[in-house]
């Protein structure tokens, strides 16, 4: 069995208020690495079997219509061995 | 004039929605997300809550709905659509409208009466106020925030497209104190406070929201 990944983020130019809320929680904890945070959305998809070519066009249709809003997210997807 | 009011699983403000359609003169025809028949509707409100919970994106699961589909196809051919909040949420899901709502820019869920000043008094549901006319109206939403990027904001201006903005400090981090929308050819408009819950000063902070309920009923029957 194989896992799809898709991974949603926020387009760059959109304000992520979630990222920025965790950006300055990390300081109060001590944590002092980050100078940004964003925070996205990770689907796992599985499959029976090795991926096929036509399965990932179709997830790639689905990323785009379903999984993610393209006015305001960009996706990947990849598959996880 | 018969005005459908959808519900969907997690639609919280349809009764509200229907009472103001009554309070406006016109009859409410309760419709169902499953079911793809619109009854014979002159015009479609979707109402706020949260629909499907919220999951994945508000309004991105709605949009997906059999009636959705009989709406959509409705309103390309010119019928009358008003989206309130989680509404608005599904008509930009839907493409009906562009750009996108986003959570609200201090991340807090609002609830609070917001004055907002309608813009555009050509549309079928705002043909009742005065240009540059302010309202009082109940604003209550977590992911408010009108997005876009600078080219639809700079057509979205251009064309008064602009139904409503926010009156005084941006509540939620809408580009240009966007309150309200409406498509290019005027039929569909998307607002994100709710005037369905201001139309008696008994319930609300105001009376101020019945004009959209009459404004449809006016641009209807001319």
């Amino acid at each position: 069995m194989a896992k799809i990944v898709v991974d949603v983020m926020l387009k760059p130019e959109i304000l992520d208020p979630q990222g920025n809320a965790v950006a300055s929680a990390l300081p109060r904890l001590g944590f002092t690495f980050a100078t940004s945070v964003r925070q996205g959305k990770r689907f796992e998809i599985e499959v029976a079997g090795e991926p096929t070519p036509a399965q990932l066009a179709e997830v790639e249709k689905a990323a785009e219509v379903l999984l993610s809003n393209p006015v305001i997210e960009n996706y990947v997807v990849r598959v996880e061995k | 004039m018969r005005v459908g009011v959808v519900t969907f699983p997690g639609t919280l403000d349809d009764r509200d929605a229907a009472r103001a359609v009554c309070a406006g003169g016109s009859e409410a025809i309760e419709l169902w997300h499953g079911d793809a028949d619109l009854k014979n509707v002159d015009v479609v409100i979707l109402p706020g809550g949260f629909s499907y919970g919220d999951y994945l994106r508000c309004g991105a699961i709605s949009r997906f709905a059999p009636v959705m589909t009989s709406i959509i196809e409705q309103a390309n051919k010119g019928m009358p659509l008003l989206g309130i909040c989680n509404g608005f949420q599904v008509l930009c899901e839907s493409h009906l409208l562009p750009g996108a709502l986003t959570r609200n820019s201090d991340l807090h869920f609002l609830c609070k009466d917001q004055v907002i000043s309608i813009e555009n008094t050509n549309t079928p549901w705002t043909s009742s106020f005065s240009k540059g006319q302010e309202i009082l109206i109940p604003l209550k939403n977590g992911e408010g925030s009108f997005q876009c990027d600078d080219a639809t904001l700079a057509s979205l201006e251009g064309d008064g497209q602009i139904i409503a903005r926010y009156v005084g400090e941006n509540p939620n981090g809408s580009r240009n104190m966007i309150a309200g929308i409406t498509n290019a050819r005027g039929n569909v408009v998307g607002l994100m406070p709710h005037p369905e819950h201001a139309i008696d000063a008994l319930t609300g902070p105001s009376a101020d929201g019945l004009g959209f309920f009459t404004s449809i009923l006016n641009a209807m029957v001319k």
